[in-house]
């Protein structure tokens, strides 16, 4: 009982502060913070923002757990940004070039995308135990070079040439190559599809956990995160598993642009969705590496992202606000777990003493 | 009677379901040599620290000089003129011995450290107590008895008239604990009070004038050196019979378990050369390697663990050369490991008991099914096995690691090697650290583990521990092997001659 306290306490404590700190700050700034509280629920609880909710989370949770499988042996990738937008416009330049009967088709561009968000992980991985390059410089080079480079230059030459629309794009991906929407469960009524890759990511959650608690690599993985030189006595071999690591983390990272590819877009364009890379750090800080905890964040941070878009409509206060509220929702977090970890560590050795009648 | 120098009156300090210390009293008087004796655990250090201002008494009162104090910080005790000197050293390789010394009390002038002014004084500090030293000498560059009077030094610097000495004869050699009491004895004659924790019975005996005994947090007795033996002075401390690491009669099989042979590995700026290693080990043998720290023992054990790679040479395990083969494959392959540093190597301290059981054979049966799921039914059975037999004390195997005790910990970890029965075991320093009785058990296990037919490497800076456990010993020096020893024949002193190159043998 004491114990699930412990896990969900800090959380709940640090998003009860946070909407403290955005009232106070929507205060100053002249709003009412109880009308546009009001409003957000009302606005965040209707059918169709729930189902946007589900679309957004799908990504930002798979971006959490590619930068799980990273943190939890302390590998800090930040680089699942640039090894989705890369993973996401290769797969969809490669998915409307060919045509195949409608599950292959998806599953190549699923693989396609997979594929190329572990090599571009990879090579960090690869540079880190070759040539000593820290992950976090790696990959942040790697993003620059991904978004700002790659994909610019080649959306320049690859853009569709029938596109009539300002937007520079690539050629659509036929129909074939589209996930199928899931609007027979919400009753069909919404504006938005509800997009089929939650079914994905739900795969991808359950397989992240077993591969973590279950399996002989998950163990090496986390030994090597809580002590590397424990971990290699052990007979853990220091490099591969860091390459190890930053290859699934990118296999699910070039998973974190398919929602919105295959779901709605069809296509990269200029406006393809950014950012969801740092965003699934955020996530990942928040649900502690743990598979459910993540989805808990995803879905937190997916319905404040969209019930937010309210609060200009009507005038309340500037959308911002949430982007105050999820800031203050990490750091909060992040310092509430550091407290319930030193308070549990004493609890863990009082009770081990107790149940010893020691005194040692 | 003039006022004691320190006095401490039913200090108590409680830690999360542990008494550290229990209304203990202590008294030292003006220019004595008092020594705080006990077993690991008893709460020296804790003592110690309270005095030094690093930590706080929950009860009792301290007198220091005949006026009563109370220390927030160390800063506090420093100016009321107590020094401490930890047993790991609080140095900064990369200063010099001047700028170590001075580090956080530099004299200034006009805004800049005077580094003419430090010189004097450190030299006239050496003079005066016999302490010379090269205060532009790299720290790195210094011996373990020299960096201690470093130490020793720059708390005299900071003008401290009653210095507290961490179990300082811990890292040193014989030779060197001499010269350690040299220096003690001339502090001593110019008027300073000296407190240091051993647990080294005849070192105490030699130099202490008075002994006060802690027990399990308490004072249990504060006695003369001339009225007391080795063994009061053990019974004292433990409240029952000291136990001993002697070995019964021989049960070395011709069977060779562990071959090493004409191995070299390269050294570099931090890490020792090893030349031309040979070492056997037989199936129900201890080969015990003696050695100060630092002279190629880590290098020697990662090597055949096949952490760090042999630039020559060869290793068989068994009847398989494993000269280029994989840490896993090695431990797959029957090499069970007890590392020198619990924390650093052995355990996965935030992890639960039975996950601690796992690691290092995390690819074994029962541990994993098919080779690949882990299987945490069974390995909970296994660990709790384990937690069972080797008289681990732990509620659960499913609390974490860093909640269990020192010693317990350190049980945890043996327990966990000689239950995978591999057929060499290399044990680095198995009983640092932890107290008389978790030792002994310790001991225990390592006897039937020979008893059983294992080959066992043992290495440990206790000689006495080496000696009674070793059916030989080797004895190394600077990666090199520079005497076999019969441990039947050898005395302590000699094996620390040995060791320190003062002694030296033919193969």
């Amino acid at each position: 009982m004491k114990q699930r306290l412990l896990v969900l306490a800090p959380p709940i404590a640090a998003i009860v502060f946070a909407l403290v700190v955005s009232a106070v700050v929507l205060a100053v700034s002249g709003a009412d913070p109880f009308t546009a509280f009001g409003n957000v629920y009302e606005y965040g609880t209707r059918l169709n923002t729930l189902v946007e909710t589900i679309n957004w989370s799908t990504p930002l949770y798979l971006s959490a757990i590619a930068v799980a499988i990273g943190f939890r042996m302390n590998l800090f990738n930040i680089g699942v940004e640039g090894q989705y937008i890369l993973a996401a416009f290769i797969a969809a330049q490669v998915g409307s070039q060919i045509n195949l009967p409608p599950v292959l088709h998806v599953l190549t561009i699923i693989v396609v995308a997979m594929l190329v968000g572990a090599v571009w992980a990879g090579l960090s991985g690869y540079m880190k135990v070759t040539r000593g390059v820290h992950e976090v410089i790696s990959t942040i080079m790697l993003n620059a070079i991904a978004v700002g480079g790659l994909v610019s230059y080649l959306l320049g030459i690859w853009d569709a040439p029938d596109d009539t629309s300002l937007d520079t794009a690539l050629k659509a991906i036929p129909e074939s190559g589209w996930f199928p929407d899931l609007n027979p469960l919400v009753g069909g009524g919404t504006r938005s599809d509800l997009w089929g890759f939650v079914l994905v990511a739900i795969v991808v959650g359950v397989a992240y956990h077993f591969l973590i608690n279950r399996t002989r690599l998950g163990f090496d993985l986390r030994a090597t995160g809580y002590n590397p030189s424990a971990a290699e006595v052990s007979g853990v071999d220091p490099k591969r598993t860091v390459v190890m690591a930053m290859v699934l983390s990118g296999l699910v990272a070039g998973l974190v642009g398919l929602p919105e590819l295959l779901g709605n877009t069809h296509t990269y364009s200029l406006r393809f969705t950014q950012g969801l890379g740092f965003g699934g750090i955020a996530v990942a800080l928040i649900g502690r590496n743990h598979a459910a905890g993540i989805a808990v964040g995803a879905l937190l941070f997916g319905w404040l992202s969209r019930a937010s878009g309210i609060l200009e409509v009507r005038g309340d206060a500037p959308r911002e606000i949430v982007a105050i509220i999820q800031g203050v929702i990490i750091l909060s977090v992040v310092v509430a777990y550091s407290i319930a970890e030193k308070y549990k560590r004493v609890e863990d050795a009082k009770a081990a003493a107790a149940a010893l009648g020691d005194v040692e | 009677m003039t006022e004691p120098a320190v006095l401490l009156e039913g200090v108590t300090k409680r830690f999360p379901g542990v008494i550290a210390n229990d209304r203990v009293d202590l008294r030292v008087e003006q220019g004595e040599i008092h020594a705080l004796c006990g077993e690991n655990g008893a709460g020296k250090s804790t003592l110690m620290k309270i005095l030094y201002g690093m930590q706080k008494a929950d009860e009792g009162r301290m007198v220091v000089e005949g006026r009563e104090v109370s220390f927030d910080s160390p800063t506090d005790a420093i100016a009321a003129g107590i020094g401490m000197v930890h047993q790991h050293f609080m140095l900064a390789d990369n200063f010099t011995v001047l700028e170590n010394v001075i580090l956080g009390a530099e004299p200034v002038m006009r805004g800049v450290i005077d580094f003419g002014e430090a010189e004097r004084h450190i030299a006239e500090v050496g003079r005066e107590y016999g302490m010379e030293t090269d205060p532009n000498e790299l720290v790195e560059h210094l011996e373990v008895g020299e960096r201690q009077r470093v130490e020793i030094i720059k708390v005299l610097f900071r003008g401290a008239k009653i210095l507290i000495l961490d179990e300082p004869t811990a890292v040193l050699v014989p030779q060197e604990v001499e010269e350690l009491f040299r220096n003690m004895r001339e502090l001593k004659s110019e008027g300073h009070t000296i407190i240091f924790i051993d647990h080294k019975l005849d070192e105490v005996l030699e130099i202490a004038d008075t002994i006060t005994v802690l027990r399990r947090g308490r004072t249990v007795a504060t006695v003369k050196p001339a009225d007391v033996t080795a063994h009061d002075l053990a019974e004292l401390m433990v409240g029952a019979d000291l136990p001993t690491p002697a070995t019964s009669s021989s049960t070395v099989t011709d069977q060779v378990v562990l071959e090493v042979a004409a191995l070299h590995v390269e050294g570099s700026e931090t890490e020792v050369a090893l030349h031309d290693i040979d070492l056997t080990v037989h199936a129900g043998e201890i080969v015990g390697i003696a050695g100060v720290e630092g002279n190629g023992q880590s290098e020697l054990i990662e090597t055949i663990l096949g952490v760090r790679a042999p630039s020559a040479g060869t290793i068989v395990l068994g009847s398989d050369e494993i000269t280029r083969w994989s840490v896993r494959s090695r431990r797959e392959g029957g090499i069970g490991y007890i590392p020198e540093d619990r924390h650093r190597r052995g355990l996965l301290l935030a992890s639960p008991v039975w996950e601690n059981v796992m690691l290092g054979h995390q690819t074994k049966e029962p541990f994993v099914r098919n080779g690949w799921w882990i299987d945490p039914k069974a390995a909970r059975r296994f660990s709790a096995g384990v937690v069972e037999r080797f008289d681990v004390r732990t509620p659960s195997v499913d609390v974490p690691a860093h909640a269990l005790s020192g010693g317990n910990q350190q049980k945890l970890i043996v327990g966990r090697e000689l239950a995978a029965e591999s057929m060499l075991l290399v044990a680095a320093h198995p009983t640092r650290g932890i107290d008389v009785g978790a030792q002994a058990a310790v001991w225990d296990e390592l006897r039937s583990a020979r008893k059983a037919g294992r080959g066992i490497i043992l290495i440990s800076a206790d000689l006495e521990e080496l000696i009674g456990l070793s059916d030989r010993l080797h004895v190394r020096l600077r990666g090199q092997l520079v005497a076999d020893l019969d441990p039947a024949e050898v005395t302590p002193r000699d094996l620390g001659a040995y060791m320190t190159g003062a002694k030296e043998a033919t193969r």
